[in-house]
């Protein structure tokens, strides 16, 4: 067995080598980083902590960029669409005064269908520009921007009469440049604390498995599901316990903690599933690797917080739980999306229209969908967005959304064709490591931050053109290959 | 009867249609305003000039089969490079002209327009080869390049030792400034030559003459090449490559070509566009330009497989004609906020957005 865990390890270990050799741009954006690290003459906690609050403000929309990929329709440029839904529901939000977790929530109510209707119009665009979205959608964009522009400067206060001095450009028309979330939206869902994010969870759960009880009245599963309401209630009455409901009462979790506690999940999972395949499933041949495996990097990444220069990083960085939490769920919904009917007939149409057509998957309708999807996904990214950064610029905001999270997405190995949670997540991290340490790491080599400013632009459309002209260049060579992916 | 009206609907086409009808009321506005129409048409005789060579330059492309060519900041970068060596090396106050300023000012923008010219040409080949290898997606990979060269050039701009008082920031700062001011240079000197005033000479109707000469000189330039054996094969290249390849044309040959010379073109559009604003506008105020200019041509009647000259000179007119009348007419009507841009934006990415849904890259519908 051991042998068979060394083979495993090496396997592993020699594909994401592969890996990494084979996909440069990674390669070739870890370097970089490496050498902004450490010429940037700021301390690591600070950069560290700052990729970190970049992390959660971002990582939601480059996900919301997935889907539309996956279904073939290229990088979405038009997730814009998405955020300016989102910045005229916040308008109105704080313009009406709702404050704190209600205003958040009414915000996703009003840009919702907003950007149902936003993803229904790009969608059927898409369908007239078969072939060429990616250019209509960064031309779309600009489009858009202009309307939008036109609905703030104009609309409101010229034809919608909104009365508010702190809103409104002097004079009443159009809005003002930027406006201050603080006070009504800011951190408002950095600010959700565990317990209640907790509590939340374990009550929607308990729904969920109450209702699929009673739904299946047959036996099969009813087992199962017993214990997991016994589980979801014994966890909650867990929540009330003095210690537990203290430490949970925070809404910032250090890293350290953080840490700690994936970690033992991390040991807890990997035990408890070698347990149920070797004790109680009795499966001589059940793969265990894979748990070992995580069992080890899950003690060694905790051993690894003991050195000091990391110790000093995870005591110092504090994560916002509630917008990790979303980050993380998105990743599963991305997972389970792909699991479902409609997650293989959007992959069938981004293999191929023409099978999938003969299929009898309506592709147009599935391809709308996925930019419905993408599109409502941008504007709640744009929400989270804007509630951490905690001022909203009302002509700016929205401009570079599509451009960066595009980029971020490429860096971490991505490319028009193939995309998934993790190269948005390693992305996210890359990209914005960059987009920290290269204005100080410019002005230490060249005493001018201006060239580290003007660097992380051109690398930002540099990226984009650089895996576009690869990708195009790749089904150039193989016209054949690039027949089925049309 | 009815059939005439709808050749002639279609010759014309329906977004031409609307921007001319809207061209015309807002015109019809502004006198209705009791706006100074005159004035306001010797602005867009002047812009019509300023745009016109860059606009031009959107037809080597699409007719070499490469689309409009968003990626026209690469001969913008290299115009503007261009002048930047001809105001550093103070071309226009050499001695050898004898302070004859209008010699110099002649000399300065030849000297811009060859170098840039030249560098340009170079650039375009390898841009050419670049978009021979993406062939089916040269509009998304050129706008793409064309934002990078940008960044990469403001990188530049910051680093390049200029020595000039034009060039650099007065006191302290670092690289070139936002604007340099071509007075001591060039500037105006196209506009100025041969410049009359119908009417009024205060009021009147001001025609820039040598602008719009040097413009038309281009376009017959570009119209003859398009005649020539080479044109009439680049042509071919774009409208049909396989039939092209099997009448002995090198098709990947011809689309380079076509590149470098639109490339070209940018270059001496952005200098003609300089000289008539008075100033260059570096870092990040060309990086939209290409847009306007594929919206340009394509109000025109352009398709973007397809263009003709007359296209340039209908559509330079009509798109900057509109936003120089509709503006003053806008601030009247809604005052207070500037309309212009955001007037810009919609008009020309609608009118992109209106040409790639009709572009074979859409008909391509399995269903």
């Amino acid at each position: 067995m051991k042998n068979n865990f060394f083979t495993y390890t090496k396997k592993q270990s020699s594909n994401f080598i592969k890996n990494i050799y084979s996909n440069k741009v990674v390669l070739m954006f870890l370097i970089l980083c490496i050498f902004g690290i450490s010429t940037t003459g700021k301390p690591l906690t600070y950069t560290f902590s700052e990729v970190f609050s970049r992390f959660g403000r971002n990582a939601f929309l480059v996900l919301a960029l997935i889907v539309p990929v996956i279904a073939g329709l290229g990088l979405n440029f038009g997730i814009v669409v998405g955020a300016i839904a989102a910045q005229i529901a916040i308008f109105f939000v704080v313009y009406w005064g709702f404050t704190g977790i209600g205003g958040l929530l009414l915000c996703v109510l009003i840009c919702t269908p907003i950007a149902i209707l936003f993803g229904y119009f790009v969608g059927v665009l898409y369908n007239k520009t078969k072939g060429s979205e990616m250019i209509t959608g960064m031309v779309m964009a600009f489009f858009a921007d202009g309307l939008y522009q036109f609905f703030f400067l104009f609309i409101l206060g010229g034809i919608i009469p909104i009365k508010s001095d702190t809103l409104m450009i002097d004079g009443g028309v159009g809005v003002k440049n930027t406006i201050d979330l603080t006070g009504n939206l800011k951190y408002s869902l950095d600010n959700i604390s565990m317990l209640i994010l907790g509590r939340t969870i374990l009550i929607i759960g308990f729904i969920i498995v109450l209702a699929n009880l009673i739904i299946h009245k047959n036996n099969e599963g009813k087992k199962g599901n017993l214990l997991r309401l016994i589980l979801i209630v014994a966890l909650f009455g867990f929540t009330f316990l003095p210690f537990v409901s203290q430490f949970m009462g925070t809404d910032q979790l250090l890293l350290l903690d953080a840490v700690t506690i994936a970690c033992i999940l991390g040991i807890v999972y990997g035990l408890a599933r070698i347990i149920y395949i070797k004790l109680i499933k009795k499966d001589k041949d059940g793969d265990i690797n894979r748990f070992i495996a995580i069992i080890i990097v899950a003690i060694i990444s905790y051993g690894l917080t003991y050195v000091p220069a990391i110790y000093a990083i995870t005591k110092f960085v504090k994560l916002p739980v509630c917008t990790y939490a979303t980050v993380i769920l998105l990743c599963g919904f991305n997972r389970w999306l792909l699991s479902t009917r409609l997650g293989q007939n959007l992959r069938t149409v981004g293999q191929s229209r023409t099978v999938a057509n003969s299929a009898g998957i309506n592709v147009n309708k599935t391809r709308i969908i996925a930019m419905c999807i993408s599109t409502v996904l941008a504007a709640w990214g744009q929400i989270i967005y804007l509630q951490n950064l905690g001022t909203f610029s009302t002509y700016g905001a929205h401009t570079m959304v599509g451009q960066y999270a595009i980029a971020a997405l490429l860096v971490g190995g991505a490319s028009v064709q193939k995309a998934n949670s993790k190269h948005a997540i390693l992305g996210v991290i890359l990209f914005h490591t960059l987009f920290v340490v290269a204005p100080f790491s410019a002005s230490n080599l060249f005493g001018s931050s201006l060239i580290g400013e003007y660097f992380r632009v051109f690398i930002c459309f540099g990226v984009i053109a650089v895996s576009l002209a690869m990708h195009a260049w790749k089904t150039a060579i193989k016209p054949t290959a690039a027949k089925e992916n049309k | 009867m009815n059939k005439t009206i709808k050749n002639i609907y279609q010759s014309i086409g329906l977004p031409r249609l609307i921007i001319f009808t809207f061209f015309i009321v807002v015109v019809i506005a502004a006198g209705f305003y009791d706006m100074d129409v005159v004035a306001l048409m010797g602005n867009v005789l002047r812009r019509w000039g300023m745009y016109g060579i860059l606009v031009l330059a959107m037809v080597p492309s699409i007719q070499c089969g490469n689309g409009p060519n968003f990626g026209v900041s690469v001969g913008i970068v290299c115009g503007l490079f261009g002048a930047l060596v001809s105001i550093e090396l103070d071309i226009a106050n050499l001695a050898i002209f004898g302070g004859n300023e209008i010699l110099g000012a002649w000399m300065s923008l030849l000297f811009a327009v060859v170098l840039s010219g030249v560098i340009a040409w170079f650039a375009g080949l390898g841009y050419g080869v670049l978009l021979n290898h993406v062939k089916g997606s040269e509009m998304t990979v050129s706008t793409y390049v064309g934002f990078s060269i940008i960044a990469f050039m403001n990188i530049l701009w910051v680093t390049l030792p200029f020595s000039s008082g034009d060039i650099k920031w007065p006191i302290g700062g670092e690289g070139a400034r936002n604007t340099i001011s071509l007075s001591s240079s060039f500037s105006g000197i196209l506009s100025n030559t041969l410049a009359f005033t119908i009417g009024d000479p205060e009021t009147g109707l001001k025609v820039p003459t040598g602008l719009l000469l040097f413009f038309f000189l281009f376009c017959l330039i570009i119209y003859l090449f398009f005649k020539s054996k080479t044109g009439i094969a680049m042509s071919a290249a774009g409208a049909n490559p396989n039939f092209a390849k099997a009448s002995g044309i090198n098709v990947n040959k011809m689309r380079i070509l076509g590149t470098a010379l639109s490339t070209t073109l940018g270059a001496i559009g952005i200098i003609t566009y300089a000289q008539t604003f008075g100033f260059l506008q570096m870092y990040n105020a060309p990086l939209m330009m290409g847009f306007s200019c594929v919206a340009a041509v394509l109000i025109g009647g352009a398709s973007t497989s397809r263009a003709k000259i007359s296209n340039v000179i209908i559509g330079t007119f009509l798109f900057q004609g509109l936003l120089v009348v509709a503006l003053p007419v806008a601030n009247n009507v809604l005052s207070g906020t500037d309309l212009s841009d955001i007037m810009r934006m919609i008009i020309s990415n609608g009118i992109i957005i209106y040409a790639l849904t009709k572009s074979k890259g859409g008909a391509t519908n399995e269903e």
